[in-house]
C-alpha cells in the first residue's frame, strides 16, 4: 500500500506488542450497526496514472487565451524563486509553530511578514494571514462591533467588491447586525453617502481602493469623520498598488485589509489566496489570528514566538475573537518572498507597467464608436467601459476567438449590463490590446 | 538571525525587469499617491534565495522530522500531489472564467475534479452532498454550524444552543458561537461522552451536538448509537469534526452512523501539507434533508456530461468564500485519494491505529496513561509522578526536540493534566517510532537521575526557550517596533 512502509513481519510483531491479534480487535470499539454499509471507491492507481489522468483535466481547462478579467483577482508574473523556495519542505510539511524553539524559520518569515505588510500600508500591526479578502473584511468588522461594544449597524460601500459583499450577507445572517449598504455613483465611491450613514450607531465602515470599478480615492474625510463616532474605519486595498497608492495609514483607517492575491499566488481556479489584516496600535488586542512577536531565549538571543494567544480559541473557546486557527501560512510566505525579490522598485515598477497599458487600452478602446469610459475619475490598472451593447454577448463572441476582453458587470449590478470591466497587468502588451480593441470595433461595427 | 529588513541595502537593485519608464504619478493625482517609498528590503535575488533557505534550515517539517502532533495527523505529503497543483492548466485558471457565459468550457476540467472530488468524499463518508468551498478545519465548523442554523430556521424552530463536550477542540465552541448559537459544555465521563450529562443537558432549545469521533483522546465515542437517538429525538443535528478522521476511514461512515453534518480537514487526512500554519481544506458533508442549505455555487453535470455552476437553491446559507473553495488543496487530496483508492484509505486507518497503539503500548510502563486502553489513531500520556522529580510535559517536550523529534501536543486536551497527545500517522515505519520511543524512555529515566539537563532542554537548536511572557508584554510585532 502507498505510504504504509510496515512490513508483514513487522506488523505482526506490532500487533503482539499491542496484545491483540489481528487488525480488526482495534477496532473493536465500533459496533456492528455503525460499521460502512458501503464503500464503493475506486482502485488505488499507480503515480503515474494519477499524473496522466491530472494532466488530462488540466488540458480540458483552456488557459491559452489573453484575459483582461480582473475584478480583483489578476494574472501577475511570479518570479521563479518564489515557487523553488516555498517548495522546501522545511517549510511546507511543517504545522503551525507551536514549538518556537523548532520553529524559528516560519515564526522569523511570519515576523518579516508582518513588518513588510505594516509598512506597506501604514498599520501598527497585523497577522499571519486570514482566509482571503473577504474574509479578511468580516473579520475586520467584527473588530469594529466588539469595539464599539453594543453597535449592531455595519455601513458598506456598494463598490465594495460584491463578490465579498455577498459573502459579509452570508456571514452576518445570524449575528444580528444590520447591513446598510450605500448605492456607488456612476462607479464611484459615494464618500458623502457614506459619511451621512455613518453614525453614532454604527460600528464599522468599508470601503475599498481603487474601488471595484477601479476608481482610486482618498477616504481621509471618512475616516475622519468615523473616528469623530466612534466608529471602526475599514479600508480594503489592492497591495501591489499600496506600493504607489496614498496608504490607508495615511488616510487614518483603524483597519487595513486586503486579498494578497496580487503578490505571488497564481489565480488557481480562486485559492489558495490570502486575506491580510491590518490595525492601529489600540486595536491589536481585537485582531484575529496568529500574532508573531520577538523576543529572547534564556541566553538573550534573539528569537519569535506565537504571542497573544489568551485572544485565540484554543484557549479561550466560544469567548475568542475568531474560530480561525489554520490560516494561509505558507501563501504568507509567499507574498514576503515575492516582495523580497522585487523590492520597492520592483513593485512600484510593476504598478506602473500596469497603469501604463490599462490607460493605452482606455485611450485605445473608447476610440472604437459607441464605447466610452463607465466612470471619470483616476484609475489604476482597471477600468470600466459602457459598450453600445449587451457585455455579455460581447465577451462571448470575443472569448470565442481567445480573447477574454473583461468581466461583464451586469453579472453583480442591475442596469449595467452593457459595462465591461478591463484588468491589465504587466503580462499583457500592447499588441494583445491592439488586437483586443481591433475585435471588439468590429464586432460593434 | 538578522532580517530581511536587516540585511537590505538601499538602492541595491532587486528584480527591477525594466518594464517600463513610466511613473504612477503620470497617471494619479499626487493626491492620491503614497507620501514616501515604501520600506521594503533591497536585495540582490541571491541574497533573497539565501535568506530563505538559511530560514528554512531553523525549521522541523514532516520531511526532516518525526512529528507526531496529536490531531494534526502530519502524515507524509506525497511529492507528486505539488507537481499536480502546479499544472499551468490549473494555477493560471482565473476563477471567474467559469461564471462567463461563453468561457463555461474552459473550466470543464477543474469543474471536474470538484465534481467528483465531491462524490468521492460522499461515500468515503456516507453523506449526501457536500461543499468544497470552506477554506480550513474551522471554516467548515463554521459553515456546518450555519447550515444546522439555517435547518432550523426554515422549520420554524426557536433553537439557540450548541452542545459541545468538554474534549472538544477549542474551534467548535467558537465556530457555534460565530454562527450565532450559545455554547454549553458538558463534562465527560471515562473519557468519552457521559450519556447521562449529555440527556441533562439535551432540551428543545439545543439546535446541535459537534462531537469528536474517536474524540481528543483518541477513545471512541462507544455510547455513539445511543448518543445519535437522543439529539435526534429533540430534533437536533449531529455535527461530526473530521480532525481525527484518519482513525475510521473504511471502518465507519459517519453518515450511516446517523451524523448529519461532517467537516474535513483535507491537511491531515488526505495528506495535504499543512504550510507552517495553512492553507488548509476544510470540506464539509451533509445528509439528504440539509443538502438544500449547502453554500452556492454547486457544481452540477448536465446529462450532456457537461460541469456546470448552480446558484439556484434559495435556502442556501450563501457564500462562505469567494469562489470555490481552496482549488489547490483540493487537488492535491483529489490525487491522493486516487492513488490510495478504498483499500488504500483503509490500509491508512488501520496502520494509523496500530501505530498509535503500538506506542501506547511501550510506554504504558513508562509514562502515566490515564485512558489506557485500545485507543484509535492518538492517545494521550501524562507527565505526573514522582518519578519525574519534577520534569512536565513541557520539558519532555523539549527534550524530544533535542533528539530531533517533533513534541507531541502538549497541554491539550485541557481535561487531561500535563497532557502529552501523540499521533503518529501510519506513514511512519517502526524504526522511526521505536527511536522515538527509545529517545522518549530515555528522556523520562533521565528525569530520575538529571531533571536539570531536562528543565535546561533544548540546547541543540538555533534557540534556547523563548521567553513568551516577555513576547506578550513588550509587543514587538514588526522590526519597527519596540522603539518607543
Amino acid at each position: 500500500m502507498p505510504y504504509v512502509p510496515h512490513t508483514e513481519e513487522e506488523t505482526k510483531q506490532m500487533l503482539k506488542t499491542v496484545g491483540v491479534t489481528s487488525m480488526d480487535e482495534l477496532f473493536a470499539d465500533i459496533p456492528p450497526e455503525l460499521r460502512p454499509k458501503s464503500f464503493d471507491l475506486p482502485k488505488g492507481l499507480s503515480e503515474m496514472e494519477v499524473m496522466a489522468r491530472m494532466e488530462r483535466l488540466a488540458a480540458r481547462n483552456k488557459v491559452d487565451v489573453v484575459s483582461f478579467l480582473g475584478a480583483g483577482f489578476y494574472d501577475h508574473h511570479i518570479p521563479a524563486a518564489v515557487d523553488a523556495l516555498i517548495s522546501r519542505g522545511e517549510f511546507y510539511t511543517a504545522y503551525t509553530p507551536y514549538q518556537p524553539e523548532a520553529s524559528q524559520g516560519t515564526l522569523q518569515a511570519i515576523f518579516e511578514f508582518q513588518t513588510a505588510i505594516c509598512r506597506l500600508l501604514d498599520m501598527d500591526c497585523t497577522n499571519a494571514s486570514v482566509y482571503d479578502g473577504g474574509s479578511a473584511i468580516f473579520e475586520a468588522m467584527m473588530m469594529g462591533v466588539r469595539a464599539s461594544k453594543k453597535r449592531r449597524k455595519l455601513v458598506i460601500s456598494e463598490a465594495l467588491s460584491p463578490i465579498y459583499r455577498i459573502m459579509l450577507s452570508s456571514y452576518t445572517s445570524n449575528l444580528n447586525l444590520e447591513l446598510v449598504t450605500v448605492p456607488h455613483k456612476q462607479g464611484q465611491t459615494d464618500i458623502k453617502g457614506l459619511m451621512d450613514a455613518v453614525d453614532t450607531d454604527t460600528a464599522a465602515v468599508v470601503v475599498q481602493n481603487p474601488n471595484f470599478f477601479g476608481q482610486v480615492n482618498d477616504f481621509t474625510k471618512l475616516c475622519d469623520h468615523a473616528r469623530s463616532v466612534k466608529a471602526t474605519s475599514v479600508v480594503s486595498v489592492y497591495p501591489l498598488m499600496q506600493s504607489v497608492l496614498k496608504t490607508p495609514g495615511e488616510m487614518g483607517a483603524d483597519v487595513a485589509v486586503a486579498e494578497a492575491q496580487s503578490l505571488g499566488q497564481p489565480l488557481s481556479f480562486g485559492g489558495p489566496y490570502l486575506g491580510i489584516m491590518a490595525c492601529t496600535k489600540k486595536m491589536v488586542r481585537q485582531l484575529p489570528g496568529r500574532i508573531v512577536g520577538r523576543t529572547v531565549d534564556s541566553q538573550d538571543r534573539t528569537g519569535y514566538v506565537l504571542t497573544l494567544q489568551a485572544r485565540e480559541q484554543h484557549i479561550r473557546r466560544q469567548k475568542a475573537t475568531s474560530n480561525i486557527c489554520s490560516n494561509q501560512a505558507l501563501c504568507a510566505l509567499r507574498t514576503l518572498v515575492h516582495m523580497s525579490l522585487l523590492g520597492p522598485g520592483g513593485l512600484e515598477q510593476t504598478a506602473a507597467r500596469c497603469m501604463e497599458l490599462a490607460h493605452f487600452a482606455a485611450k485605445r478602446l473608447t476610440a472604437i464608436p459607441g464605447v466610452e469610459m463607465y466612470s471619470e475619475g483616476p484609475f489604476c490598472n482597471e477600468f470600466a467601459l459602457k459598450l453600445p451593447v449587451s457585455a455579455y454577448d460581447v465577451v462571448d463572441a470575443l472569448t470565442e476567438r481567445g480573447y477574454v476582453p473583461g468581466f461583464p458587470l451586469g453579472r453583480y449590478y442591475d442596469g449595467l449590463e452593457n459595462c465591461l470591466l478591463v484588468a491589465c497587468t504587466e503580462k499583457h502588451t500592447r499588441e494583445d490590446i491592439g488586437i483586443m480593441a481591433e475585435m471588439l470595433g468590429g464586432l460593434l461595427k | 538571525m538578522r532580517t530581511l529588513f536587516e540585511k537590505s541595502t538601499p538602492c541595491r537593485k532587486g528584480m527591477c525587469n525594466n518594464l517600463t519608464t513610466s511613473k504612477a504619478a503620470d497617471y494619479l493625482p499626487a493626491e492620491m499617491m503614497r507620501g514616501s517609498r515604501v520600506r521594503l528590503p533591497e536585495l540582490g535575488e541571491l541574497d533573497v534565495v539565501r535568506h530563505f533557505t538559511r530560514l528554512s534550515k531553523r525549521n522541523f517539517g514532516v520531511d526532516g522530522n518525526f512529528y507526531p502532533l496529536g490531531s494534526c495527523t502530519m502524515k507524509y505529503n506525497p511529492k507528486f500531489t505539488e507537481n499536480v497543483a502546479a499544472l499551468p492548466g490549473f494555477t493560471r485558471l482565473h476563477p471567474l472564467a467559469a461564471q462567463l457565459k461563453g468561457a463555461g468550457h474552459f473550466t470543464q476540467g477543474a469543474l471536474e475534479v470538484m465534481y467528483d472530488m465531491e462524490s468521492l468524499l460522499c461515500e468515503i463518508t456516507g453523506m449526501a452532498g457536500y461543499t468544497l468551498h470552506p477554506m480550513a478545519g474551522a471554516h467548515g465548523e463554521l459553515t456546518g454550524a450555519m447550515i444546522i442554523a439555517a435547518y432550523h430556521k426554515s422549520k420554524g424552530n426557536k433553537k439557540t444552543k450548541i452542545i459541545c463536550p468538554d474534549s472538544a477542540h477549542g474551534t467548535n465552541p467558537a465556530s457555534a458561537a460565530l454562527a450565532g448559537f450559545d455554547v454549553v459544555t458538558i463534562e465527560s465521563k471515562d473519557g468519552i461522552v457521559d450519556p447521562e450529562a449529555l440527556r441533562a443537558a439535551l432540551d428543545d432549545e439545543v439546535a446541535g451536538v459537534m462531537l469528536t469521533c474517536p474524540n481528543t483522546l483518541g477513545l471512541f465515542e462507544s455510547h455513539l448509537p445511543e448518543i445519535v437517538k437522543m439529539i435526534h429525538d429533540v430534533d437536533a443535528l449531529l455535527y461530526y469534526d473530521g480532525a481525527n478522521m484518519n482513525a475510521i476511514m473504511g471502518k465507519m461512515r459517519v453518515g450511516d452512523a446517523g451524523f448529519d453534518v461532517v467537516h474535513w480537514n483535507l491537511h491531515k487526512t488526505l495528506g495535504t501539507p499543512h504550510g507552517g500554519g495553512g492553507p488548509g481544506s476544510g470540506p464539509v458533508g451533509v445528509c439528504e434533508k440539509l443538502v438544500p442549505f449547502l453554500p452556492i455555487s454547486r457544481v452540477k453535470k448536465l446529462e450532456d456530461g457537461r460541469y456546470v455552476l448552480d446558484y439556484d437553491h434559495p435556502q442556501s446559507i450563501g457564500y462562505m468564500a469567494p469562489f470555490y473553495g481552496n482549488f489547490g488543496v483540493m487537488l492535491k487530496a483529489y490525487a491522493y485519494v486516487l492513488r490510495l483508492g478504498g483499500e488504500g484509505l483503509t490500509r491508512a486507518s488501520e496502520n494509523a491505529v496500530l501505530s498509535a497503539n503500538y506506542m501506547r503500548k511501550r510506554l504504558e510502563d513508562v509514562l502515566e496513561i490515564p485512558y489506557n486502553r485500545i485507543c484509535m489513531h492518538e492517545f494521550v500520556a501524562s507527565a505526573v509522578g514522582e518519578k519525574l522529580n519534577g520534569v512536565r510535559a513541557l520539558d519532555i517536550a523539549k527534550a524530544l526536540l533535542d533528539k530531533g523529534h517533533h513534541a507531541p501536543t502538549i497541554y491539550f486536551p485541557l481535561i487531561v493534566k500535563e497532557c502529552m497527545m501523540m499521533e503518529p500517522t501510519e506513514t511512519e515505519c517502526k524504526d522511526t517510532l521505536d527511536g522515538f520511543l527509545d529517545d522518549l524512555i530515555e528522556i523520562v529515566k533521565r528525569a530520575e537521575t538529571d531533571p536539570d539537563s531536562i528543565k535546561a532542554a533544548p540546547v541543540t537548536l538555533p534557540v534556547t526557550r523563548l521567553d513568551e511572557t516577555k513576547a506578550a508584554r513588550d509587543m514587538v510585532l514588526t522590526d519597527d517596533c519596540g522603539c518607543e
